[in-house]
């Protein structure tokens, strides 16, 4: 099949190659729309608008105004604002000065920044909650320590505190590394301009440095606002429900499907997500300092004076060995035999480890499978959607692009409420009757959606560096369009694809938010329902913990084989060029 | 081309993922709210059985287990509902949603007090006991210096204050059942006295019901209200924890029960009989799950200090009456979450308050003072809701109907926000009054 409907004689300009569509092309196209109608755009709009329905047909807002009149959904549609704000608040306080230190400073202390910047996030925040609640809780190791020597406790855990204290430790990494980017494109130039008309000093700072990083800070800090706003498990791990997701979720399970404030819930974090991602839209749009020449020479790098370097190294090494503690507290927990009421624990057995490996190794299959395939999922899609809008001329192709982006705005309880309302009672095809919402299949498919845009991202980026006139040489030499893409255009954007594969893979494999809500039996359950689970008794800590450093293992092992990928993928490129 | 390529793939990844449903292997489903580490021993015991067989278990919390077997569509409904509140099985039995059979074990006993252990109708059978008690950390109360509490009661002193820890019962099946366990020793008024004084006493009043034993465990809170097994469980564990059932307890069994319309109804009777049985009941006794079992004979098998409700050595005074704790159930959660749960930082400023008036008020003979600091205890630790009103049928029925229209919501919604409001103001009252009572005292 290769009806090609190539123009030869059309003008070929470089990247913007115009060609038309094959049916093809347009089946494949219309195939993404509908799988990303059925699985996103229909349940969402199921969601938001049962939120303003009436019983009786037609729209209202009395949901709305009923939420509002319940003081618990006002307390915590102010504590999640609270607890998301005070996280960028404290992840910026943990970031600017790491930051500033690597593009700023020539001091040896940058490599350790680098690995600060990947350490939290390889810990799924519910999984180090439990650790940080032994380690900084109200009887934790350090308050037990201070407790003894001054006499004082340090409410770092209690509520609210902790959630924020988990979450700004976890995310703080994506204000680093966006800050990280913008400071160092800042040209010198710029700053030697200034320099030139006399500023110095933190004037310099505050007029030109910050100002110019500003959007890399903004988009960071959304980003993190997002996260917190949307996370369900850290809450419920951490016993705290007085905010919007941990009520949405409790809503929906223990009233029931038909609990208007659920919906109601569900819209405001929609509304919240929608808001930030527009304002780090705005900020990395509407402020466009784009300076003349990109690749010259960044921010003049300095070395440290003594005082700056024992600062700097004292801030560093605290942060270190803060990020570390939910690393070291559930590798301790793993091997703990009871661990109450004191320093470290009592004594250490490899038993959880084993008790793991006989009762569970299916949640460690079933996350690999689902998470899997859902990652191919979204390769395919990811790589299919990239081709669409790089090189064919579909009129509807940028809606694509926009259709699967959405995902980004969805925070996995709503998707979830809206799987569950939407396919309620829908039975899956040649099966016993088995319902779609029980099954994992749509565990699947919520993973592949929500982490759809970052493979999408990938797949672009690994497309947009191939250059075309590869596909036009193969075509020349008598290649249909189809042994193109498979001999040409896929192997070459193989390394982009494993990385989004990866990406996909391991931020699925340790979202709680959907999973929660979507698992129904344990043997379907994977590794971070699991972990959720065992937590859930007094015999089951130990385990959990076992089954939490397999996960932190697993995305570890993800992310250093993503940037093997992507670095193998730069050296591809320079040899090709 | 693409299209082929893709729609291979896709089709790969779906015969690949539709296999093991296809696989027609018996299924039993089995919703609970029991840990996992109840579960996968009776799941295993039950699988080697029964060759072919195989276990499902569904982790919900009581109500979300409700709330799962009422939406399941009709042909697709579990087969076990397995629980320790015995109010979602009469919620669930008086829906229709449990199937009438008889499958009792007769070597179980009618009654454990004055309370059935099996449903009289027939709709569920007791497996398994449960009282609720006290559990704490003796590493902590020895730092902390604290006596060890036997009643209800002792939880109320000053000594306590901040080192308690409990659940809510909209939250949980098993704080319900204690909550309603000293309404009925007690009586409404001091049930509801004693309940704000131990609340006000609490640290944190926790979402799950276990975040109480788990705080307990790993030392975050002194003292827990729990349920039996929480406690047995975790001494057996190894953790430094201490268990008693205090005098105001009430044993009632934890019950599993045949879901109507089961897919698998006959496997699932089949599982209740074993789980009912000689074997079944046995495994009860594992240190992780230490649960009190229905069956008296199997006690012979136990660990020495076991408790054993049959042989009346835990002094249960309540008779727990199942009818009354269902009729006010919404009404009981609904008071707790908000005068307690919601309003539990109020609450305790108040305690604390009046703790420290009385501390300083101690010894000294000062009428004003006296009467303004029982004035601040009135405010405090009286129930927002009279007696009275608890047993108006009509007020309760509002509570109780499942099936919420706007209007209904908004009358719900506005009561619950009047109580809160009011508990709010009357517990800032009570704070003040206390403040100026130990003024008074100087």
């Amino acid at each position: 099949m290769s009806i090609v409907t190539s123009d030869i004689g059309a003008p070929q300009r470089r990247g913007a190659h115009t060609r038309g569509y094959t049916p093809a092309q347009l089946a494949v196209a219309l195939l993404i729309a509908a799988f990303l109608l059925v699985f996103l755009i229909v349940p969402v709009g199921t969601v938001i608008f049962v939120a303003f329905a009436e019983p009786g047909g037609g729209l209202t807002l009395s949901h709305f105004e009923s939420f509002f009149h319940i003081s618990l959904m006002r307390e915590s549609f102010w504590n999640s604002l609270y607890v998301a704000l005070m996280s960028v608040v404290f992840a910026t306080i943990i970031a600017v000065p790491l930051a500033y230190f690597t593009v700023r400073f020539r001091f040896r202390g940058a490599l350790l920044i680098q690995t600060l910047g990947v350490l939290p996030l390889i810990m799924p925040p519910f999984v180090g909650a439990v650790a940080m609640q032994l380690i900084f809780g109200r009887s934790g190791s350090v308050n037990l320590l201070l407790q003894d020597a001054f006499g004082i406790s340090l409410p770092l855990m209690d509520g609210l505190n902790g959630v924020i204290f988990v979450e700004a430790l976890h995310y703080f990494p994506f204000i680093l590394m966006n800050l990280v980017v913008a400071l160092s494109n800042v040209d010198s130039a710029m700053e030697e301009s200034a320099q030139n008309l006399g500023a110095s000093g933190s004037r310099l700072f505050r007029r030109i440095v910050f100002p110019l990083a500003m959007p890399g800070y903004v988009a960071g800090a959304s980003l993190v606002f997002v996260k917190v706003f949307d996370d369900l498990g850290t809450p419920l791990v951490l016993n705290v429900t007085n905010m919007l997701a941990p009520q949405a979720y409790l809503r929906i399970t223990s009233v029931g499907i038909e609990d208007p404030v659920g919906y109601v819930i569900s819209v405001l974090m929609i509304a919240f997500s929608l808001f930030a991602l527009w304002a780090s839209a705005l900020a990395l749009k509407g402020r466009d300092y784009a300076t003349l020449q990109r690749g010259g020479s960044s921010l003049a790098k300095r070395s440290l004076g003594p005082l700056q370097t024992v600062f700097a190294y004292a801030w560093i090494i605290f942060v270190l060995l803060v990020v570390l503690t939910p690393h070291l507290g559930i590798l301790l927990l793993s091997f703990a035999k009871v661990w109450s009421f004191s320093v470290l624990p009592d004594a250490y057995t490899l038993q959880h480890y084993g008790t793991i490996v006989q009762d569970s190794p299916m949640m460690i299959w079933n996350t690999v499978l689902y998470c899997g395939l859902a990652a191919l999922i979204d390769v395919i899609l990811g790589t299919a959607i990239a081709y669409l809008i790089l090189r064919t001329r579909l009129p509807f192709r940028r809606a694509l692009d926009f259709l699967a982006s959405a995902a980004l705005a969805i925070p996995g309880v709503v998707l979830a409420i809206g799987y569950l309302r939407t396919f309620r009672g829908v039975e899956l095809p040649f099966t016993d009757g088995e319902l779609l919402t029980s099954s994992w299949l749509l565990l699947v498919i919520a993973y592949a959606v929500r982490r759809l845009p970052y493979a999408l991202r990938s797949c672009m980026a690994a497309l947009q560096q191939l250059h075309v006139s590869l596909e036009e040489a193969a075509e020349n030499l008598g290649a249909t369009k189809q042994r193109t893409v498979t001999r040409i255009v896929v192997p070459l954007m193989a390394g982009g694809m494993l990385a989004g594969f990866v990406t996909s893979f391991m931020t699925a494999a340790v979202e709680l938010s959907a999973t929660i809500m979507l698992t129904t039996s344990q043997s379907a359950a994977p590794m971070s329902y699991g972990i959720y689970l065992y937590m859930q008794s007094a015999a089951g800590r130990g385990p959990g913990a076992a089954l939490g450093v397999l996960a932190v293992l697993l995305v570890a092992l993800g992310t250093y084989l993503s940037h093997r990928f992507l670095r193998s993928r730069a050296v591809d490129l320079d040899r090709q060029l | 081309m693409k299209i082929a390529l893709f729609g291979r793939r896709l089709l790969a990844a779906a015969v690949f993922a539709a296999m093991p449903l296809a696989t027609h292997a018996q299924v039993l489903t089995v919703v609970t709210s029991f840990p996992k580490d109840l579960t996968e021993v009776y799941k295993k015991a039950f699988e080697q059985r029964n060759p072919g067989v195989k276990v499902e278990v569904l982790n919900k919390g009581t109500s979300a287990g409700v709330a799962y077997v009422r939406e399941a569509p009709a042909t697709n409904k579990p087969d076990i509902f397995w629980a320790s509140a015995p109010d979602a099985f009469e919620v669930l039995a008086k829906d229709k949603l449990l199937q009438k059979y008889e499958g009792k074990n007769p070597a179980v006993p009618a009654k454990i007090g004055s309370y059935p252990v099996n449903d009289p109708e027939g709709y569920y059978y007791g497996q398994a006991l449960a009282g609720y008690g006290l559990m704490w950390n003796t590493r902590y109360m020895k730092a902390n210096k604290l006596p060890e509490p036997r009643e209800w009661a002792d939880l109320t002193k000053p000594a306590y204050f901040g080192h308690v820890a409990v659940s809510s019962p909209s939250r949980s099946g098993t704080t319900h059942l204690t909550v309603e366990t000293i309404l009925q020793g007690e009586g409404w008024a001091r049930g509801w006295a004693q309940m704000l004084q131990i609340a006000g006493n609490s640290a944190a009043i926790t979402e799950r019901s276990f975040g109480v034993p788990d705080g307990v465990n790993n030392g975050q809170f002194g003292i827990g209200l729990v349920i039996d097994f929480f406690g047995l469980s975790a001494k057996a564990s190894g953790f430094p924890v201490e268990f008693v059932y205090p005098s105001v307890t009430a044993i009632v069994p934890a019950n599993i029960g045949l879901i109507a319309n089961a897919k698998n109804a006959e496997l699932g009777k089949k599982f209740i009989a074993f789980s009912l049985s000689q074997e079944g009941q046995e495994l009860l006794l594992d240190p992780k799950i230490s649960r009190l079992p229905v069956l008296p004979a199997v006690y012979a098998k136990a660990p020495k200090d076991y408790p054993n409700p049959f042989t009346g050595k835990i002094k249960a005074k309540v008779n727990f009456d199942s009818d009354l704790s269902e009729a006010r159930y919404y009404v009981v959660s609904s008071i707790f979450d908000q005068t307690i749960t919601f309003r539990h930082k109020e609450l305790v400023a108040a305690t604390k308050a009046i703790h420290d008036a009385t501390a300083k008020l101690h010894g000294k003979n000062n009428a004003q003072a006296q009467k303004l600091l029982t004035e601040a205890r009135e405010l405090a630790f009286s129930p927002i809701v009279g007696e009275e009103k608890a047993k108006d049928k009509e007020f309760l029925a509002l509570f109780r109907d499942t099936k919420r229209n706007a209007e209904k919501t908004k009358q719900i919604t506005g009561l619950e926000e009047y109580w809160n409001s009011l508990a709010r103001k009357n517990y800032a009252r009570a704070a003040e009054l206390a403040g100026q009572a130990a003024a008074l005292a100087r």
